[in-house]
């Protein structure tokens, strides 16, 4: 065989290519970032943010500072200090909340344990990605006021996954106290 | 160099006592750790005599960050999203791979969904990783940019699959201890074998623009050989080691997860040369293939986590365990001791990529330095998980 055949063929498929993206419009994967933006999966995830529920975002939230997710941080980038009273919860309980609560997002690695330990449902992971700060070091760190998004939009970022969390949550609620409820009390 | 520069070189005198030639003397040259072929922070200290390689020795630990340490003084599974972080490019393996050392450990048993989920998605992180490494490869060979752009648009559509079932593309953090976290989100298994129908499209064009090349022939062929007897007694593992002709893929030795259940072959390399090396990728990617769409098709339905594992002050009982898998670069071991407690007494990984360097000075004596980056390529190392 003719010596170069090999890179003349080579050079047809990068020929091949190069026409062909213009016509293929399903061959160009690229996305010009700032002007258009991909719609996320609705598993992605970044960082995590608090869940509150009602339109209260000090009064509704669903921590209860049980500091299980501080514990089992890999990277240990969760700050909490529990509270010294008790506040009724969303569902009129007396609970504990936390007087703070911090997440370093600069230490975060983004790997959801704190989401799966928490059995509260209090803890979700954020799709936002345009994150970049002037600052190193408060700017990174969210406080609890930065952390407090409510449920409904917890609901527009993850709506399979907020439903079935909804239904948990509602049906552990019915289980728990179905006496106290105005409503009529569900059997079972 | 023009001749006026060339008159005034020759024309400085060399001071009295010293030779007036480097004859027989070894110039020292530190290849790396900032440069672009080493694949991360590596460096390779070469003494060269001409162009030639007379002696090498691999400095790394550039990007060493406890990584066992820190496996030793967090959870068990406060160490699977670490485990990522080891080869950034198969992180999907590598949660397999801990994952299988605790299950070993704890003895839990994990569904068969599961299994077949873990199956899918190893083989398919095979395929990210010996796609980009074609890539690389070829990028380190002078063939800047299109074979590599060629191989990332494959990767990012296998990357975009990880990324609506883990939520991430590159930290996947998926299987846990008994199990995978989440199922399959609707309308994955469609897109999933549509990437993988796609694929031969991607390897024949990638076959044409490489295998005929001369300069690939002229650059790969009898560089860097290897012999199976040296491969095997330096623990050599992987692509790397088939490639000189040992039949050694942990996926029939082991037969771990549900690997016997499929039929695939085993392709096996003759010369052990940088050439065979990379060939060895593409006709695994073949393989890997077949086995996607077996797995694909015989997927069961049910649970994909055991119930009986706890996530929360998980606690496997004392002794020991080593669990291993084939991972893209070859057999990824983690042996974990226990004493009873939340965080493994010991905590050790088997890193392919540190085991396969080793013999990098045997290969590339006698090569140019040139060659170097080449045999170094068709290694396939990760800094992340040599250094750890």
């Amino acid at each position: 065989m003719m010596i170069g055949a090999g890179i003349l063929k080579g050079m047809a498929v990068t020929g091949r290519n190069f026409i062909g993206s213009y016509f293929e419009k399903d061959r160009l994967t690229t996305v010009q970032y700032p002007e258009e933006r991909d719609v996320l999966p609705e598993n992605s995830r970044n960082f995590p943010f608090l869940v509150y529920d009602t339109n209260d975002p000090e009064a509704g939230l669903r921590c209860v500072a049980c500091k299980i997710c501080e514990k089992e941080c890999p990277p240990q980038c969760i700050y909490i200090e529990k509270s010294a009273d008790k506040k009724p919860d969303y569902m009129g309980k007396p609970q504990f909340y936390p007087a703070t609560f911090d997440i370093d997002i600069s230490v975060c690695m983004s790997c959801q344990i704190c989401v799966e330990v928490c059995p509260f449902e209090a803890i979700k992971m954020d799709k936002v990605y345009e994150l970049s700060r002037r600052e190193r070091f408060d700017a990174l760190l969210m406080r609890r006021t930065d952390l407090a998004k409510s449920n409904s939009y917890y609901h527009s970022i993850h709506p399979l996954e907020a439903e079935q969390v909804d239904a948990t949550l509602a049906a552990a609620a019915a289980k728990k106290k179905p006496a106290p409820t105005p409503a009529p009390p569900a059997s079972g | 160099m023009s001749l006026s520069t060339r008159a005034q070189h020759s024309a400085v005198e060399a001071p009295p006592g010293m030779p007036s030639r480097l004859d027989g003397e070894l110039l020292e040259v530190s290849m790396g750790p900032q440069h672009p072929s080493t694949h991360g922070v590596f460096r390779m200290n070469v003494a060269l005599e001409g162009e030639v390689v007379r002696r090498l020795k691999p400095v790394f630990g550039y990007l060493h960050r406890n990584h066992e340490k820190i496996g030793e003084n967090t959870s068990y599974l406060g160490s699977m999203p670490y485990t990522d972080r080891l080869d950034y490019i198969c992180s999907m393996s590598n949660n397999w791979g801990y994952a299988l050392s605790v299950e070993k450990l704890a003895g839990i048993e994990v569904p068969e969904r599961a299994e077949y989920l873990r199956v899918i998605l190893a083989e398919l992180t095979r395929l990210v990783n010996h796609a980009s490494l074609l890539g690389f490869l070829l990028s380190d060979m002078g063939a800047w940019g299109t074979p590599l752009m060629y191989a990332f648009r494959e990767r990012e559509n296998i990357l975009d699959l990880f990324e609506s079932l883990s939520g991430s593309r590159m930290m996947c953090d998926y299987m846990r201890f008994g199990g995978c976290r989440c199922d399959l989100p609707p309308g994955w298994m469609e897109r999933a074998r549509k990437v993988v129908d796609g694929f031969p499209h991607f390897l024949d064009e990638f076959e044409q623009l490489i295998t005929g090349n001369e300069i690939l022939i002229a650059r790969t062929q009898e560089v860097g050989k290897l012999s199976a007897e040296l491969a095997i007694s330096a623990g050599i593992t992987g692509p790397g080691l088939r490639a000189s002709g040992v039949n050694y893929d942990l996926r029939k030795v082991d037969g771990y997860g549900f690997y016997p259940r499929f039929k695939f072959r085993v392709p096996l390399g003759e010369h052990g040369d940088c050439y065979d090396r990379l060939m060895m990728r593409v006709l695994e990617l073949r393989e890997t293939l077949g086995i996607l769409r077996q797995a694909m098709d015989d997927l069961p339905a049910g649970p994909i986590m055991n119930p009986k594992v706890k996530i929360r002050a998980f606690k496997p009982p004392v002794g020991e365990a080593y669990g291993r898998i084939e991972a893209p670069k070859g057999e990824l071991g983690f042996y974990l001791i226990s004493d009873g407690s939340g965080n493994p007494y010991r905590y050790r990984v088997r890193p392919p990529s540190l085991i396969n360097l080793t013999v990098l000075e045997d290969m590339c004596l006698g090569h140019t330095v040139a060659d170097v980056m080449v045999i170094l390529g068709s290694i396939d190392i990760v800094m992340g998980e040599v250094d750890r």
